[in-house]
């Protein structure tokens, strides 16, 4: 680990106005960025301590929705009364990720910005465009039993770790930022995560110095929510493949879907044209089959990890009929 | 100078002295008496002992999986704040560890780089984050060699090694012509992976230097040989080389020899004049001490029309560095599981640019009977036998490769009360054929055996005229019970409550000790406890004037005839003896081994082919139980290695470098509580006189043997896919599993 | 820095980049945590901050000034073992004894999470606070045991869990 300097900010803002300068970062749980720290994946200069400002409570919104501090620990957000209630699939979500431990410790802003699992992002002697741009990429052609199927580029073919972003896309979340010149921005959460493109350092669309205030939920959605991860373990292991659904059926006909979906792409993947396949029709595994294939369609494997793509296919139509049941 | 009271392994003990002593403390499940230190955070492990001056170690690692280094570039490590220096010294370090019991130095010489991870500098500073920062910014430039990264495409490349634990090869028969002729056969290709112990304490040293005198504080698990081992590296005598190790955080064969931070420790201590502290990061554990070898095996089972097997054949090709000679001996059960007249058993070594493998856990059998324990399941259905039947059909009335007679075998007991109490003749036999909602319900069966060993081991024992024992030995602890079950054992020898025996371990000071490796810990080192305790007896009978056999003890008192008398009262300033066992002709003479039986129930998801594992009974028969409860735990430990083996453990090399890729806790999957379920272990009584005066076998890796093979057993019950690429991770099912 | 640890107050100048973990072990002679991973990958380094259990590993020293720490030693001593510490040892649940006093401070944390309700991944119902043995095993999967002791911690946290649950139901009888 490099040294750097230390400094704890006051407010939102004071963090703000110092955080834009070359080689500073914000520190809250610190689960994620200390662990690569240690193996100078990140190389910060300046740590600003964000951990005690006070945006650490969830509150309701004017809109009927949830406003999430960005400092609320994963397992109070899992815990919190009406997240159980009215947004299961994010308790869920929150539920199957990490360890009570981490769960206790890292934000839901840190969560948001989690950086890659790949191994040879963790190894700085290896390749890596995401790490060290222009380096090449030895997860292709290496092993890439974790890495995506959807979205990759001949730069990159890391995934996003996340289950809550995961279930958060489902929920149609808005994450909320304060930028340094003090302005507010409101972000959609399928936008503020990048596919890697040519860029695959440049995961989200944040600004240098840009802070995540708070994450939004619109009002509960209708219908059924679940969470469904696949893993190599019981527990304590990331998602090979992960499903948020929020599927409300009327009248013998599904009336709207939301599908998002972990461990398959840089960015948690949303596909309207999957939702397209849904909305409208009878449920039954006709419509879960078109959903699907949409889903696969430009589905690519990279050797290790082509066992995602059937396993992507089973589970999406087996969490539609749970959803649909 | 204590009196020696030496026994020599030729002819079974003919009457135990734990056959009439009436403490009744042995075999007793009682706590593990240093357990209130260990859940206090009071037990002192070796990276923790606390020295003036006190610097800390950080190793560099050479970044290419071949090569020669041309320059370590230091500068801008050495500018670092707190860095004191960075030490390299191409002859003096070693390539990699060294494998247990071995007396000599490993391989020497870290100019030439064997594989990716290879310590070949260490970082000295102040402070672990000085130090940790040095590290990273030293740069190693090396030229690029050829070198060979995998197995894959290269088995025809195969070297026989010269003869290990086993012989490399043998024959007998004329397995081809068995197979021809028989009724039934199994003929297939199993896989196993690179495997790591992945013990939660990192491999440490602490070392300081008294003048030419060296005291390394490290997380090892047998001291006399470690100490020889590096004596001859740092070319020392063995008498200046102290190694203390009180509590070792697991082992499983990690930290049998020397690892290269001992070494680097130790050089760079010396050089500057202070202690040295070096702990191996867990990706440095991973990439640069000991892994499981990856093995390919084909195993072909012969069998007449009754289930009588024929013939055997089980043919294996490992990994290993260039120059190393272990292998991974994965037919040693092979050879006595069962019978059968025409055998082929042999081991070929294809060499690789990879981590050193050396022994893990139950070395050969906890993958080779993986293969064997899958066959004998696919042999049983071939025949339409139980795969329980099968086994007894199949139960041979001595060793079958050497014609020499079992000490002592409970293999068909464990089966049926195993089988018995899991409720086996309940279960459904047909392949996918038992559905619980979404998962596939599957039960298998597979054996256990582990060949039992005793190696030379000494420890000293005294009684104080308080009436209390003080037992020294350089045994080590590494989970595995050694405090409390030598406690026992002379608590039981000498009539005295557990509380007042005081046990000693882990430090070179004391006698020499088998050490902690191939289950043969507890029988070797409890052995030279009772021969002291034996010797004991003896002066305590003399001075009590009563004979020897005459003499009870019991509750601290010396009974004899009506007199009853305190053991302090017999001790005058206090008596001393030390035991010393040597293996003898019974190692040869008769066949020794453990034996279980494993049941288990999985569930597999019918969409997703993630496997839980429901349900486990485990029969063992290891001799004598020296303490039932920490027995019970070491079966457990066993038995999730082996849920680990079958399921989620794989070390994962990159074909193109070599480099362990999955080089953390987070990718190398070993099981977490959610993975483990609640297990029903069982013990039958049993005596065995041939393995030493306590008649007890190892039990330490008896649980893994057989037991991941139960469980891909289970999984082909439920879902009727057969996988033999080890570990059975859902993408390997999926194909197989009903459509959705 | 201050730190306040196990009710004692400690001064030190640690390097700014030292853990939590490593502030424990090596500068305020606090060895009972463990280093296993140093990632946040086997939870051997638990501690609890301010009654949550968290990876000591993962986080720095500098930020916890503020903070009540709470490590294995201030749970109870060898002669005066805190109930779960006097489990373990009862049900066997440990062998080499490495990960223990990170399994035993999660297992203090956990009990407190289920007491508040709060739900695990494999609840049925997000409900539901029954702690069940399938609830612990989940609910304690951060904290790898390499020798698999699993069944036996899991005795052992069931046991006080019970315990716990017992003199709770005894206490609001009495009250009611």
């Amino acid at each position: 680990m490099k040294s750097f300097d230390y400094a704890r900010a006051d407010s939102a803002e004071a963090a703000v106005a110092d955080g834009g300068s070359e080689g500073t970062k914000f520190i809250a749980g610190g689960t994620n960025l200390l662990d690569l720290m240690k193996l100078q994946v990140e190389t910060p200069a300046r740590l600003i301590d964000i951990s005690r400002l006070d945006l650490a409570s969830v509150e309701a919104t004017e809109a009927g929705g949830l406003s999430i501090g960005a400092l609320v620990p994963n397992a109070d957000l899992a815990a919190h009364e009406v997240v159980r209630r009215d947004y299961p699939v994010l308790s869920r979500a929150l539920l199957a990720g990490a360890s009570g431990q981490l769960r206790n410790k890292a934000s839901t802003g840190g969560n948001l910005l989690q950086r890659t699992r790949c191994y040879y992002f963790y190894d700085t002697t290896s390749a890596c465009n995401k790490r060290a741009p222009g380096s090449g990429c030895a997860a292709i052609g290496g092993f890439n039993r974790i890495m995506a199927v959807l979205g990759t580029s001949d730069q990159c073919i890391a995934t996003h770790p996340s289950d809550m972003a995961v279930a958060m896309a489902a929920l149609e979340a808005t994450v909320v930022t304060l930028k340094a010149d003090g302005d507010r921005r409101r972000i959609a959460l399928a936008d503020f995560h990048r596919l890697p493109g040519d860029t695959p350092h440049i995961e989200t669309v944040l600004e240098p110095g840009e802070l995540i205030t708070h994450v939004e939920l619109p009002p509960a959605p209708k219908g059924r929510q679940v969470y469904r991860k696949v893993r190599d373990r019981a527990s304590y292991a990331f998602a090979l493949v992960s499903i948020a659904g929020i599927v409300a059926v009327e009248d013998g006909r599904i009336a709207s879907a939301a599908l998002a979906f972990g461990g398959l792409a840089h960015k948690p993947w949303r596909d309207p044209a999957v939702e397209a396949a849904l909305v409208g029709h009878t449920p039954g595994d006709a419509a879960f089959a078109v959903a699907a294939d949409a889903l696969l369609a430009d589905a690519r494997g990279f050797g290790s990890n082509d066992f995602k793509i059937p396993l992507a296919r089973r589970t999406l139509i087996a969490t539609l009929r749970e959803l649909t049941a | 100078m204590s009196d020696v009271n030496s026994l020599t392994m030729d002819r079974p003990v003919e009457d135990s002295i734990l056959n009439h002593t009436v403490q009744d403390v042995l075999g007793k499940p009682i706590d593990r008496v240093e357990g209130p230190l260990k859940v206090a955070g009071k037990a002192t492990y070796s990276a923790e002992f606390g020295f003036d001056r006190l610097a800390h170690g950080f190793l560099v690692r050479a970044p290419q999986g071949a090569g020669r280094i041309e320059a370590i570039e230091a500068d801008a490590a050495k500018a670092v704040p707190g860095v004191i220096d960075v030490i390299h010294d191409f002859d003096g370090f070693i390539r990699n560890a060294q494998q247990g019991g071995e007396t000599e130095a490993p391989t020497m010489g870290v100019r030439e780089v064997h594989y990716v991870g290879q310590p070949v500098a260490i970082v000295v500073a102040e402070s672990f984050e000085a130090a940790r920062e040095g590290a990273a910014l030293v740069t190693v430039r090396m030229s690029a060699g050829d070198g060979d990264f995998g197995i894959e495409g290269r088995e025809d490349e195969a070297e026989k090694p010269a003869d290990g634990m086993i012989p490399a090869h043998s024959d007998a028969g004329d397995l081809d012509k068995a197979m021809a002729d028989a009724a039934a056969t199994v003929d297939a290709f199993w896989t196993t992976p690179s495997q790591n112990s992945a013990a939660i304490e990192p491999h440490v040293s602490i070392a300081e230097w008294q003048g030419d005198r060296l005291t390394v504080h490290g997380a090892y698990q047998m001291l006399s040989s470690d100490r020889q081992q590096l004596a001859d590296a740092l070319g020392l005598e063995e008498e200046q080389v102290r190694i203390v190790a009180r509590y070792v955080g697991g082992g499983f064969g990690s930290k049998l020899g020397i690892a290269p931070e001992c070494v680097a420790a130790a050089i760079a201590a010396k050089q500057l004049g202070r202690p040295v502290k070096t702990v191996m990061t867990r990706q440095q554990v991973f990439e640069a001490t000991v892994r499981r070898s990856d093995t390919h095996q084909r195993l072909r089972l012969a069998a007449d029309g009754d289930g009588r097997l024929t013939g055997i054949g089980h043919e294996t090709i490992v990994s290993n560095l260039e120059g190393e000679d272990f292998f991974e001996p994965a037919g040693l059960a092979t050879h006595f599981l069962y019978a059968g007249a025409n055998r082929r058993v042999t081991h070929d070594i294809v060499r690789v640019n990879r981590t050193l493998s050396g022994s893990m856990r139950a070395p050969g059998e906890a993958v080779g009977m993986l293969a064997l324990e899958n066959a004998m399941d696919e042999l049983a259905e071939a025949l339409d036998i139980d795969p329980v039947e099968l086994r007894r059909i199949n139960e041979p009335e001595q060793d079958p490769s050497k014609d020499i007679p079992f000490s002592s075998r409970k293999l068909a007991e464990c089966l049926d009360e195993g089988a018995a109490a899991f409720g086996w003749e309940q279960r459904n036999r047909t392949p996918g054929g038992l559905r619980d909602g979404d998962w596939l319900v599957g039960h298998g069966v597979a054996a256990s055996a582990r060949s039992n060993l005793l190696q030379p081991s000494r420890a000293r024992v005294s009684v104080t005229p308080e009436g209390r024992a003080i037992v020294e030995t350089d045994m080590t602890d590494i989970g595995t019970g050694s405090y409390t079950i030598l406690g026992q054992i002379a608590a039981e020898m000498l009539g005295l409550p557990i509380e007042a025996v005081e046990v000693r371990l882990g430090d070179t000071d004391f006698p020499p000790a088998a050490g902690s490796g191939g289950s043969w810990g507890a029988g070797s080192s409890g052995s030279s406890v009772y021969l002291a305790c034996e010797a004991l007896r003896a002066k305590i009978a003399a001075s009590f004037d009563a004979e020897a056999d005459g003499l009870t003890l019991k509750d601290g008192h010396a009974i004899a005839g009506n007199r009853r008398v305190p053991l302090g009262e017999l001790v005058g300033e206090g008596i001393e003896a030390e035991g010393a066992i040597e293996p003898g002709e019974m190692a040869e003479k008769v066949n020794q081994a453990s034996y279980g039986a494993h049941f288990c129930e999985v569930h597999v998801h019918a969409v997703t082919g993630e496997v839980r594992v429901k349900r486990w009974t485990g029969v063992f028969a290891a001799g004598r139980i020296l303490n039932e409860k920490t027995a019970r735990s070491q079966c457990i430990g066993g038995i999730v290695f082996g849920i680990g083996t079958a399921l989620t453990e794989e070390l994962v090399h990159d074909e193109r470098d070599g480099k362990c890729v999955n080089r953390d806790l987070a990718e190398y999957h070993v099981p977490v509580h959610a993975d483990v379920p609640h297990m029903d272990i069982r013990f039958l009584v049993e005596r065995d006189a041939a393995a030493n005066p306590l008649m007890a076998k190892g039990i330490g890796e008896l649980g893994i043997s057989g037991a991941g093979a139960a469980i891909v057993n289970a999984i082909y019950n439920a879902t009727g896919v057969r996988v033999r690429s080890y570990p059975v991770t859902l993408d390997k099912l999926i194909d197989g599993l009903p459509p959705v | 820095m201050h730190f306040t640890i196990n009710g004692q107050s400690f001064d030190v100048e640690p390097d700014i980049r030292t853990s939590l973990l490593d502030l424990l072990r090596e500068h305020v002679g606090l060895t009972g945590t463990k280093k296993g991973c140093d990632h946040g990958q086997c939870g051997a380094c638990t501690v609890l901050v301010n009654g949550r259990r968290i990876n000591s590993c993962l986080t720095l020293a500098v930020m916890h000034q503020d903070d009540e720490v709470t490590t294995i030693e201030g749970l109870g001593t060898p002669d005066d073992l805190h109930p779960l510490q006097a489990a373990f040892v009862r049900h066997d649940g440990f062998q080499c004894g490495y990960c223990t006093p990170g399994q035993i401070c999660s297992a203090v944390g956990m009990l407190d999470e289920a007491a508040k309700g709060w739900p695990s991944h494999v609840s049925e119902s997000l409900d539901d606070g029954a702690l069940t043995d399938e609830e612990i095993r989940e609910r304690m999967s951060g904290n790898l045991c390499r020798c698999s002791a699993y069944p036996n911690i899991v005795d052992a946290i069931r046991e006080v869990a019970d315990g716990a649950r017992d003199e709770r139901r005894v206490g609001e009888e009495a009250a009611a």
